[in-house]
This record gives C-alpha cells, structure tokens and sequence, in this order.
C-alpha cells in the first residue's frame, strides 16, 4: 500500500470516527429525512393507501331562500363525507371565511328554489349563487363548486324525473373573501419562509451563547457585576431586535417587489412580527440552556424548528393537514405566527385578530424563557 | 485590597476541584498561584472572582463577603480568563468601549481610560485593528487591558501567558510589575515556575486542589530540603567506588548517574564542586563538560510532591 493511500484512509477514517462519535447528531440526522418523509407521504397519501382520512372542508351554508329544495340540499351537502356544513347568516359566513375559519360558504338566494326549478326547463333566468371562498385556498373553489352542483342537480332531478344530463340551472358567483385589493399568494409564502428562516437565526443565537461558554468570553462577562436578568435579558432582546429588522427587511422587499400589502391592521402586524422576534429570541435561550455540544445541539435545534414549521403550515397550507392535525397543529407557536402574520397582510383582518396569536406567542416566549432560566448552568465547571 | 481566600473547597461530581485553599494576597504584590494542569488553580481563580460559588469556605475583600451575580463587590475585581475572550470581528477600541461599558464606564471618562490601557499595554497603535490580525502576544496584552478599564484594585490573571513568545512575555510581565507598583493587588496562576520567580512576591504552590506550601521564593528555597545541582558529563562514567566517595564528601547530599550525566547535589556548592571534580580527577575519571544551577522551585516541588511540574 503507497503511502499516500495510508494517509487518505486515515483522513477518510477519521471523519467517519467523528461523524459516527456524536451519537445525538448522527440520530438527527437519520431521523429527520425519516421524520419528513413520513409526513409528506402521510400528508398526499390517497384513501385506501393506507394515508390519512380526507379532512372534511368546513363550509358554510347561508339559506336565503328557505325552500324545501335548499333544505334538502342542505341535507344532502350534510350527508357528504368531505364536507362538514355549518348553517350560518351571510355576513358571518362571510367573515369566517375572510378569517380562515370556513374554506368557503354558499349563499342561496332568495327564490332559489322556484327560479333553478324553471331554469331546469328553459324557463325564465337562472338564479346566482354565491360561492365565497379563501383565496390562499384556491383549489377549494372548484371543489366546493362542483360538490354544489351534484348535490343540487340529484335534489332537482328526483321529483322532476329528469336524468342528470341536463345543464346545471344555476350559476355560480365565485367570491373571493379578502379585505385586501386582491389575494397575493406570496404573502403567505413570505410569512412561512420568515418564520422558518428567523427561528433559524434564534439558534444560531443560542448556538452562539453556547460557543461563548466554550471560548471564555460567558465568563468573562459573568465576571462582571451583573445580574442573570441582565445577561440573559440583553441577549433576549438582542435577538428579539435582529429578528424585527429580519422581518422588517424582508416584509419591505416583500412589499416592493412582490407586491405583498399589509391589508389589514399595521399595528397589528407589529405585534404578532414583535412577539414572534421574541418567541425565536426565548427560543435560542433555550436552546443555549438545554444545549451540550454545539453540533448535537444544533442538530436538534434544527430538528425541532424544521417540525415546527412544518406542523405550522409554513410549508403545505395547514388545511390540508388531516383534521385531527390540524387541531393539534394550534399547539405550536408557528401555526399562530403564520396565521398572524397571514391575517394581518392579506386577509385584511382588523386589529382584534392579532391578539389572540400574539397573546398565544407571548406565552410561548414566556415559557421558553422560564425554561431558560430555569436549566441554564450558570457554574463554571 | 486584601483578598483573603479562606479554606476554599469545591467538588464537581466525585471530583474534589479545590479541597481547603487558602491564601492571603495583599496591595502592591504578586501572588502566584503555582501547579501543575488540573491542580486547582483554575477553580480557584472562578471562586475569587465570583464565579462559582464554593461548597465552603469564603472569599473577603478588606474583610467584606464577595458575592456574586451584580454583588458591587466584583467591580473591585479585573479578570484575565485563560482564553482569549475578545470578539475577534471588533477593532481593538470597540472590544474596549465594550468591556468598558459591562463595568458601567461611557463617554470622556471611558475614552480616559481606553487611551491609558491602550498605552499601558503598548496597544495605542494597533486600537484601530481588529485582534484577528494580531499577534498572539498582542491579543494576550488585549485581553488584559480589558480587564483593566474598570481600575479594578484587583487582578486575578489566569494563566495570561499560554502560547506567547518570549518577548510578549516579559511586555506582559512589565505591564503587571507596572499594575502591582501602583497599588493592586495581583494574584498569577501558572504552571511555569520560571514565571512566579521572575514575577511574584508570594507563592502559594497548590496540587490536587491543596495548598502545598506558601511563602516567598526565598522562604520556599530555605525551607524545603532541596540543594544546587552540580551536573558534570563523562567520556567514561564514574564506577560505583567513585560514586561512593563522592557521596561521602562534606556538603554533599546526593548523587545521581544517568547515562553519561552525573548530578551532585549541594547545600554549598561553591564549597563542594572542587572536591567533587578533584576526587574524580584523582580516580581518572576526566570531566568533559560541567554546569551547574541554584535550587528552584521545581525541586521544591519534587521535593513536596515526588513529581515534577512537567511530570504532571
């Protein structure tokens, strides 16, 4: 054997030794292509694949015509597997929609029932239909659309004896519900990949906090007279600051050059873009106090936060998640940022939406940090 | 400031780090901290300066607790940590105004006293540069003056020459020669014992966490059984006949052959080494090359601990 190979299967070796050494790392490493795959094909995996149960879209019905056709119809829509219909006014239809809470709802016209019975025979005009629908959520609409026209062609067709084949006696006036000038589908985009990619820049603070201990320079500034509150606080509002003008940087580009508005309320977007800076900021905290290794801990980190985001709907929109995970997806502080932040550009929504997320961002935060403080080794040792 | 260390101890698991340390460093003078790696001499300095808190034991500050934390007493107090704790990206004046800024100095009176460090340790002309592009030394001499801006009355340096050549050496020795003539107290930790003989005043020598002995170098010298060394190198080593003899002389404590090497040890070696050279000469054996040096402190040690310094 030449030398020079001796030397390339040592440095070949050595590497491999170092990578397998690090038992946590190497298992975030198998684990999380695991973990996603999993998901993904878990998510788009088709009934009878042995995937998840289609989640049954939340649509709102708002019966103007209280006719006996719209009430069979109604229960008929009620009768079908992939629709969960909830009966509402128009204007609360329409505002549930406008806040994600109703992938759409159909508003039956006044005189549904007589004009779409005469329209079916070529007599006199057919009756609109109002089909509000989430503009983020597009494919929504054709869906929703076409389950309307079967369920009220079969309700039609049983008394008037008629086949299926005949035109649909109605038409369908498709609404998009935002109170901005129109749905701008990098909005969404740019609250996902904000958040992903700032909760990021919180481990590398928490990263950085763990280096520090390693180079000296923690001790250094632990040998200085001052409190936990104002070492651990002045990073925390550091990062929390960083992460702002992250936000407010990208949000401008956002703005300038994709046209991304905020529709709804500015302050509002202030305070979930605030208590989300600061939930990645408490985040790194606690990172950097539950943290050994910077490479297992990162590792982990990044685990954790990549889960997150995708939990949070930053990558696949979170309707599309099957319903029971969607129900546990508001558990995560993601899901509340990027619906924050959805609701505060173009959803339109008014300054009231935005307590909530920020409330529940906060608490988060608060959490994290009393982690913090609470497992942050301050001894040397 | 006096700083008195008393019967410090601290355990880190089944480690015992520091078992009942204590010392007395007083203003103008250099306490040195002497022991080998993993003595204890670390943990030590972490518990002086409020970094860890001891199991038992305390440290006093002119008779006043240290406390830890945002405790005023630790402004009393300048720490030059083992590592180089700078941030390496900042030009030299910014790592200043930062450090400056932990011990609450601004404005006129921070520019004051970055300019007198700066001078202090010859880094006026480099404030503009960051210490990525200093020498080992330089960052050395960074790392100390950012322990000083605060005028700290004392001065706990951490090993503060590991990895500096021998002429950043003495300008460090200088700078903190300079520190103690104005009144601080300094207390030194190193594992070099030429250090703490060129530098201190007292010399506390510490292993396995306890203080093995404290005095002046002088008072270490004289007290421990050590004597000069005599090292003489043969062509043909001495027989064992010779060796008897030699160690029978007056004066005379020990002698050891290694190899070619022969090494007498003296109480008086100005009296012993004719006698020594003229009984070998006598038996033939002819000496190729001789030297000689005073007891140091690594005898001491070998004397109190059975190891060298650089066994360990």
């Amino acid at each position: 054997m030449s030398s020079t190979f001796i030397a390339f299967r040592a440095l070949v070796r050595k590497d491999i030794a170092m990578f397998l050494r690090d038992r946590r790392a190497l298992l975030v490493n198998v684990l999380t292509p695991i973990v996603m795959a999993g998901f993904f094909g878990f998510l788009f995996a088709g009934p009878g694949s042995g995937g998840s149960p289609i989640s049954r879209m939340k649509v709102g019905v708002a019966d103007l015509d209280n006719s006996a056709l719209t009430k069979a119809v109604f229960e008929s829509l009620n009768e079908d597997a992939s629709l969960d219909i909830q009966v509402l006014p128009e204007a609360e239809a329409q505002q549930l929609v406008r806040s994600g809470k109703l992938r759409a709802a159909i508003v039956f016209p006044a005189g549904f029932e007589s004009a779409a019975t005469g329209a079916l025979v070529g007599m006199g005009k057919m009756p609109d239909v109002k089909l509000f629908y989430d503009p983020s959520q597009s494919m929504i609409r054709p869906m929703v659309a076409g389950l309307l026209s079967q369920h009220v062609m079969q309700r039609l067709s049983r008394p008037n004896f008629i086949g299926n084949s005949r035109p649909i006696p109605f038409n369908v006036d498709n609404i998009a519900v935002t109170t901005g000038p129109r749905y701008n589908s990098y909005a969404h985009s740019f609250a996902g990949m904000s958040i992903q990619f700032i909760l990021f820049m919180g481990i590398d603070a928490g990263i950085a906090l763990l280096l520090m201990r390693q180079d000296g320079m923690w001790r250094r500034l632990r040998a200085a007279p001052l409190s936990r509150a104002v070492l651990l606080g002045s990073r925390a509002v550091a990062t929390t600051l960083i992460a702002m003008m992250i936000l407010a940087v990208v949000y401008l580009v956002a703005r300038l050059v994709f046209d991304v508005r905020i529709a709804g309320s500015v302050p509002g977007f202030a305070m979930v873009a605030g208590a989300f800076a600061l939930l990645a900021a408490t985040t790194g905290l606690m990172i950097a106090a539950l943290g050994g290794s910077v490479g297992a801990t990162r590792g982990v980190a990044m685990f954790s936060v990549l889960i997150l985001v995708m939990l949070g709907g930053a990558w696949v929109p979170s309707f599309l998640f099957p319903e029971w995970l969607q129900h546990v997806t508001e558990f995560t502080p993601t899901r509340w940022a990027v619906d924050g932040l959805d609701g505060a550009t173009w959803r339109g929504l008014p300054l009231q939406a935005a307590f909530l997320p920020t409330a529940i961002l906060l608490g988060w935060s608060a959490l994290f940090a009393l982690i913090a403080v609470w497992r942050f080794d301050w001894e040397d040792g | 400031m006096h700083l008195i260390a008393d019967r410090l101890q601290k355990k880190f698991g089944s480690i015992n780090a520091v078992a009942g340390v204590s010392f007395a460093a007083t203003p103008g003078k250099i306490l040195g901290l002497l022991g080998p790696n993993g003595a204890g001499k670390s943990t030590t300095i972490s518990m002086i300066a409020g970094l860890t808190t001891p199991d038992s034991g305390s440290v006093r500050i002119d008779g006043a607790a240290l406390g830890t934390g945002a405790h005023p007493s630790k402004r009393h107090i300048g720490l030059v940590t083992q590592e180089i704790a700078l941030v390496e990206e900042l030009p030299a004046r910014l790592n200043l105004e930062f450090f400056g800024g932990l011990y609450g100095l601004s404005g006129r009176s921070l520019a004051m006293r970055i300019a007198a460090v700066l001078e202090l340790t010859s880094l006026a002309d480099r404030a503009g540069d960051p210490p990525s592009e200093f020498s080992g030394g330089m960052r050395r001499r960074l790392n100390i003056a950012c322990a000083l801006l605060h005028e700290p009355k004392i001065l706990l340096l951490d090993e503060p020459t590991v990895g500096v050549d021998p002429q950043s050496r003495n300008a460090i020795f200088e700078t903190i020669e300079a520190l103690a003539g104005q009144g601080r107290t300094v207390v030194y930790t190193t594992h070099y014992m030429e250090e703490v003989e060129r530098l201190c005043d007292r010399i506390v020598i510490v292993d396995h966490g306890r203080v093995l002995a404290d005095d002046t170098l002088s008072g270490l010298l004289a007290s421990a059984p050590v004597a000069n060394k005599l090292m003489l190198k043969y062509d043909l080593p001495p027989d064992a006949a010779a060796l008897s003899e030699i160690k029978t002389l007056p004066g005379v404590s020990a002698v050891n052959l290694a190899g070619m090497e022969l090494t007498v040890s003296a109480t008086n070696l100005g009296a012993a080494a004719p006698r020594v050279l003229e009984r070998l000469a006598a038996r033939g054996f002819s000496c190729q090359e001789l030297t000689s040096r005073r007891a140091n402190l690594e005898d001491v040690f070998l004397a109190l601990t059975g190891r060298t310094l650089r066994d360990t």
